[in-house]
C-alpha cells in the first residue's frame, strides 16, 4: 500500500501511453477502410493493439489486456492475410478500441468487463481454417489425472554458486501436490575434506501430481542443465492397481536399477524382510533400500486417498428436483423447528436426562436439516445477470444508446424465491438507467463522456444480505429537479429541508417522475414505486447514491433467504414479537422517569444522541402499563436510528418465517409470524413500514413539517 | 524482514516496472542503470536476489554475473537475467558465468514474481 502513489502514477503513465496509441489506432483504422489492402497500416494497428495489451497486463490491467488480446488475435489473422480486412472488421474494431478507451478511465477494479458484444462478433468474423490455429488451448497437455512420477534429482556440486537453493525446489515440488523426498548422504565426505560451497546431497522424490509432467520438468527448468534429473512416470493416471499396491520392495529396486532379478532370487531364498537381507548381503546400500520403502508407502498413501475419492465421485453431481417440492420440504422444516423447539422447552421442563439427550439429539439435526434445506434452495444470481444483457442490447438499440452492460458476481448466491422476485425490479431499474441515466451518444461526448454508456451490475454477500448494485455512468439525478416535483406533488412541502439522501428517496414515492418526456420504455413514474414495494416485500432496502454528471449507483440490499429471519424476540405484555435482527444496532433502557422528562415527545438521549422512538405498545394498542424501566431496540431505518420500545428483549431467535393467512396479510407493520417454542405466535414486525406509520401519523397530527424533523433529526 | 532485490537494466521504463511490481510484492527495491552502477551500488553488500538485463552499457550483464560470483558477498546470491526470446546464445553464457535462471521478455509482473520465488524464500 505504501506505494500506491507510484502504482497509480505508473498506471497513469500507461494510461497516456494508450490513449495515445488508441487515437493511432482510430487513424489506421480509418485510413485503412479507405485502402483495406495497405499492410503497413494492418501492421500499424497490429501494434497498437499489441502495445496496449502487452503493457496492459505488465501495468496490472488485466481486463484491457485480455480483451485486447481477442481482438489481436484478429488482428494477427488479418496481417497473416488469413483473413480480409472487410468493413465489419473495421466497426468492430472500432468500437473494440472505445471498449478499451472506457475501461482505461473505469476504476481497475471494473476491469473484467468483458466487452462480449464487441468479442463475439469479432470472433464470428474469423474464417473458419483460421480459427484453429487462434484459439488452441497452450495449457500444459497432460494435466488434470493425477500421476505419480518418481524423481531423482542429483544437483551439479556448484549448484549453489549459481545462487540455487535445492531446498527450494523440494518445496516448490511440495506445492504441487503429495510429496516424499529422501536425502541420500552417502557422498559427503568426511568433516575434514568437506568444500562448504559443493552440494554434496542427491534426493529420491515421489511426486504425485495432476499437474502434468511439465509443471513438473517447470521446477527443474533454471537447473536441469547441470544436474542428473530423472522424471519418470510410475503409475498411469493416478489409478494405482492391486499390483502396484503390492509391489515389493525387492521389484522396486530392480525397476531401479539397483539390484537385478538374480540378485533378489538369490536371497529370497531367506525368510526375512527382504530390504534387511539386500543390506546384509551388500547388495544396496540401506539408504536405497529406504528410498524404495518411501516409494511403497507413498504409493500406499495416494491409493488410499484415492479410494475415499472414488467413493465420493460415486455420487452423481447433481440432480434436477420440481421446485415444488423443494417448497414443501422448506414447509415441513420449518414445521419441525418448531416442533423441534417445543421439544426442548419439554424437556428441559421436565428435567429428565434421557429426554434431554434425546431432545438435544434432535436439535442438533434439525438444526444440519435447516441449514442443508436452505442450501438447497440457493442458486447464483447469474442467470438473471445474463438476461439484462439481452435486454440491455435490444433497448439501448432502440433508443438510439450505445450501452454495455457489465457484471460482476454473478456467481452470488440467493434464495431461488428472492431471485425470482427480484427479476422485475432489476428489469425496472435497468430500463430507468437505459432511458433515464445514460445520456444519448451525442450528449455524452458533448460533455466529455465516452459516447459508449456503462451500466454495471454487481452482486455481492454483506452478512446475512446479499447487495446488488446497479451502476450506471448516465447524468446522475438532479437534487434539485426531485425537489422541486415533489415539492409539485404535494410530497414535501418547500421549507423542508432533506439532505441529499433523503431527496434521492423521494423518486421511490408512487407517482414520480421527473423525465420531461414519457417514452414507451419508461418515465411514466410508475416505476420506482413498484420497484421500492417489490423490494419491500422481500424484507430488502434500496439506497440510492448519485453524482450529478457522473452517474447514479442503486444499491438493493436483500436477505439471503426469505424464508428464515435471524430475528430478536421481545415481548409487550404476554404478547411476542420478533424484530429482524439484522437492523438491530443496540437496546437500551428507558426508564419511565426519563420519557416523562422529554415532555411527551418521543426521543430518547442514547450517548448524547437523540433517537426518536416509537411505543409499540400504544402502536398495537396492547392493554396495561409497561413496566419501570422499558426497553428501546434501536433500529437503523433507512439510514436512521429508530427505536422500538418494548418491555423486555428475551434474546435472539432463529425462526422460520410463516407467512399470515389471506384476511391478515395486508396487517401494516406486520410481515409474517413465527411459532416459538411453546406454540406460542410471534409477530414479525416490519420495522420499515412501522417507521413510516409513525412518521404519517406523526405529520397527520402536526400540520407543519417540523415533526417529520424530529424522527429524522435523530440522526444528525 | 523484507528481501532486498537488484534490478539491473538501462531502459528506464523497465527499470519503473520491474521496481514497481516488486515492491507491489512486498520486496524491497534497488536500482542500477548497468552492471557498474550495480557493483558500486552493492559494494560488497549481500543482497537476496539480482534481476539483470543482459544489454547494457558500460558492464554488461554476463560481466555482472560473473563480477558478483567471483566476489565474496553475493557468491551465492541468485541472479535472474532478462532476456529476449533470441538470445539463446546469450542465455548459455550466462548460464555458464554463474546465472541462476532467467526471464524471457516480455514477461508480466506475476511471471516475474512466480520466478522470484523459485529463488527467494
Amino acid at each position: 500500500m505504501r506505494d500506491m502513489s507510484s502504482a497509480d502514477k505508473h498506471k497513469e503513465t500507461y494510461r497516456e501511453e494508450a490513449y495515445e496509441l488508441l487515437a493511432d489506432l482510430e487513424v489506421a483504422l480509418l485510413e485503412l477502410e479507405k485502402s483495406p489492402d495497405n499492410g503497413e497500416l494492418i501492421g500499424r494497428a497490429f501494434r497498437d493493439l499489441h502495445t496496449i495489451k502487452g503493457s496492459g497486463a505488465m501495468f496490472g490491467f488485466e481486463g484491457i489486456a485480455a480483451f485486447t488480446h481477442e481482438v489481436e488475435t484478429v488482428f494477427d489473422l488479418v496481417r497473416d492475410g488469413r483473413m480480409p480486412v472487410t468493413k465489419d472488421l473495421i466497426d468492430l474494431t472500432l468500437s473494440a478500441r472505445d471498449h478499451i478507451r472506457n475501461l482505461l478511465d473505469l476504476p481497475e477494479t471494473d476491469h473484467n468487463a468483458a466487452g462480449g458484444e464487441i468479442l463475439t462478433p469479432l470472433r464470428k468474423l474469423v474464417p473458419r481454417d483460421a480459427e484453429e490455429t487462434g484459439t488452441g488451448d497452450s495449457a500444459s497437455g497432460h494435466a488434470g489425472d493425477n500421476m505419480t512420477y518418481r524423481i531423482q534429482f542429483r544437483p551439479g556440486p556448484d549448484i549453489f554458486k549459481k545462487g540455487i537453493n535445492p531446498s527450494l525446489l523440494l518445496n516448490e515440488l511440495r506445492t504441487l501436490g503429495p510429496c516424499r523426498a529422501l536425502a541420500y548422504t552417502d557422498s559427503i565426505p568426511k568433516l575434514n575434506s568437506i568444500d562448504p560451497e559443493t552440494c554434496y546431497t542427491y534426493w529420491d522424490i515421489m511426486l504425485t501430481t495432476d499437474k502434468g509432467i511439465n509443471a513438473v520438468k517447470d521446477v527443474f527448468i533454471f537447473v536441469e542443465e547441470d544436474c542428473k534429473l530423472i522424471i519418470e512416470e510410475i503409475c498411469d493416471a493416478g489409478k494405482f492397481g492391486e499390483k502396484f499396491a503390492d509391489k515389493k520392495v525387492g521389484e522396486i529396486l530392480i525397476e531401479r536399477g539397483f539390484v537385478t532379478q538374480g540378485d533378489l532370487a538369490s536371497v529370497l531364498g531367506q525368510q526375512r524382510r527382504i530390504g534387511e537381507m539386500l543390506i546384509e548381503t551388500n547388495m544396496v546400500s540401506p539408504r536405497k533400500v529406504e528410498a524404495a520403502l518411501a516409494e511403497q508407502q507413498h504409493i500406499r498413501e495416494i491409493r488410499q486417498k484415492e479410494q475415499q475419492n472414488d467413493h465420493q465421485a460415486d455420487t452423481p453431481s447433481s440432480i434436477r428436483v420440481a421446485s415444488g417440492k423443494l417448497d414443501s420440504l422448506v414447509n415441513l422444516v420449518g414445521e419441525m423447528v418448531t416442533v423441534q423447539a417445543r421439544l426442548s422447552r419439554l424437556s428441559a421442563f421436565k428435567n429428565d436426562p434421557v429426554l434431554l439427550s434425546v431432545a438435544e439429539e434432535v436439535e442438533r439435526l434439525t438444526g444440519e436439516l435447516r441449514d442443508q434445506t436452505m442450501s438447497i434452495r440457493m442458486l447464483p444470481i447469474g442467470t438473471t445477470f445474463s438476461k439484462f444483457k439481452r435486454l440491455v442490447r435490444d433497448l439501448s438499440k432502440e433508443l438510439g444508446k450505445e450501452i454495455e452492460l457489465t457484471t460482476e458476481g454473478a456467481e452470488t448466491e440467493l434464495d431461488k424465491t428472492v431471485i425470482e422476485k427480484l427479476n422485475d425490479p432489476m428489469v425496472h431499474l435497468i430500463r430507468n438507467c437505459i432511458d433515464h441515466a445514460i445520456e444519448p451518444p451525442d450528449i455524452r461526448s458533448a460533455v466529455g463522456k465516452p459516447a459508449q454508456g456503462m451500466v454495471h451490475l454487481s452482486a455481492r454477500h454483506s452478512g446475512a444480505y446479499v447487495l446488488i448494485e446497479i451502476i450506471d455512468d448516465g447524468a446522475g439525478l438532479d437534487a434539485d429537479a426531485i425537489r422541486a416535483k415533489a415539492i409539485e406533488k404535494g410530497l414535501i412541502t418547500p421549507d423542508d429541508e432533506l439532505t441529499e439522501k433523503e431527496i434521492y428517496s423521494l423518486i421511490l414515492a408512487p407517482g414520480f417522475s421527473t423525465a420531461k418526456t414519457v417514452t414507451n420504455v419508461s418515465g411514466r413514474g410508475v416505476g420506482m414505486d413498484v420497484v421500492k414495494r417489490a423490494i419491500d416485500n422481500l424484507r430488502g432496502s434500496i439506497g440510492i447514491s448519485s453524482q450529478k454528471g457522473i452517474g447514479t449507483t442503486i444499491t438493493l440490499k436483500l436477505p439471503l433467504t426469505l424464508a428464515i429471519i435471524e430475528g430478536l424476540l421481545v415481548n409487550i405484555g404476554k404478547e411476542y414479537f420478533v424484530l429482524p435482527l439484522a437492523v438491530v444496532e443496540e437496546c437500551v433502557e428507558l426508564a419511565r422517569q426519563d420519557a416523562a422528562n422529554a415532555h411527551g415527545r418521543h426521543l430518547a438521549n442514547v450517548r448524547g444522541q437523540i433517537v426518536p422512538y416509537i411505543r409499540l405498545r400504544e402502536q398495537f394498542i396492547i392493554q396495561g402499563e409497561g413496566p419501570e424501566i422499558e426497553q428501546i431496540v434501536i433500529a437503523g431505518v433507512e439510514g436512521h436510528r429508530v427505536g422500538f420500545v418494548v418491555d423486555s428483549v428475551v434474546g435472539e431467535h432463529q425462526t422460520v418465517i410463516k407467512t399470515l393467512g389471506r384476511i391478515y396479510k395486508d396487517i401494516d407493520g406486520i410481515s409474517g409470524a413465527t411459532i416459538l417454542g411453546d406454540g406460542t405466535v410471534a409477530l414479525i414486525l416490519d420495522i420499515q413500514r412501522l417507521t413510516e406509520i409513525a412518521e404519517h401519523e406523526e405529520m397527520k397530527a402536526q400540520a407543519g413539517s417540523k415533526k417529520l424533523q424530529s424522527l429524522k433529526e435523530g440522526d444528525n | 524482514m523484507a528481501k532486498t532485490i537488484l534490478i539491473v537494466d538501462d531502459s528506464a521504463s523497465m527499470r519503473q516496472l520491474v521496481t514497481f511490481a516488486l515492491r507491489d510484492a512486498g520486496y524491497d527495491v534497488v536500482a542500477a542503470v548497468d552492471g557498474k552502477d550495480a557493483l558500486g551500488k552493492l559494494s560488497g553488500t549481500k543482497v537476496d536476489m539480482v534481476v539483470t538485463d543482459l544489454n547494457m552499457p558500460n558492464m554488461d550483464g554476463i560481466t555482472l554475473i560473473k563480477q558478483l560470483r567471483c566476489g565474496a558477498g553475493n557468491k551465492f546470491t541468485p541472479v535472474i537475467m532478462l532476456t529476449t526470446e533470441s538470445q539463446e546464445a546469450k542465455k548459455q553464457e550466462g548460464r555458464l558465468a554463474g546465472a541462476s535462471g532467467w526471464l524471457v521478455k516480455p514477461f508480466t509482473p506475476e511471471k516475474l514474481i512466480e520466478v522470484i520465488k523459485k529463488f527467494v524464500k
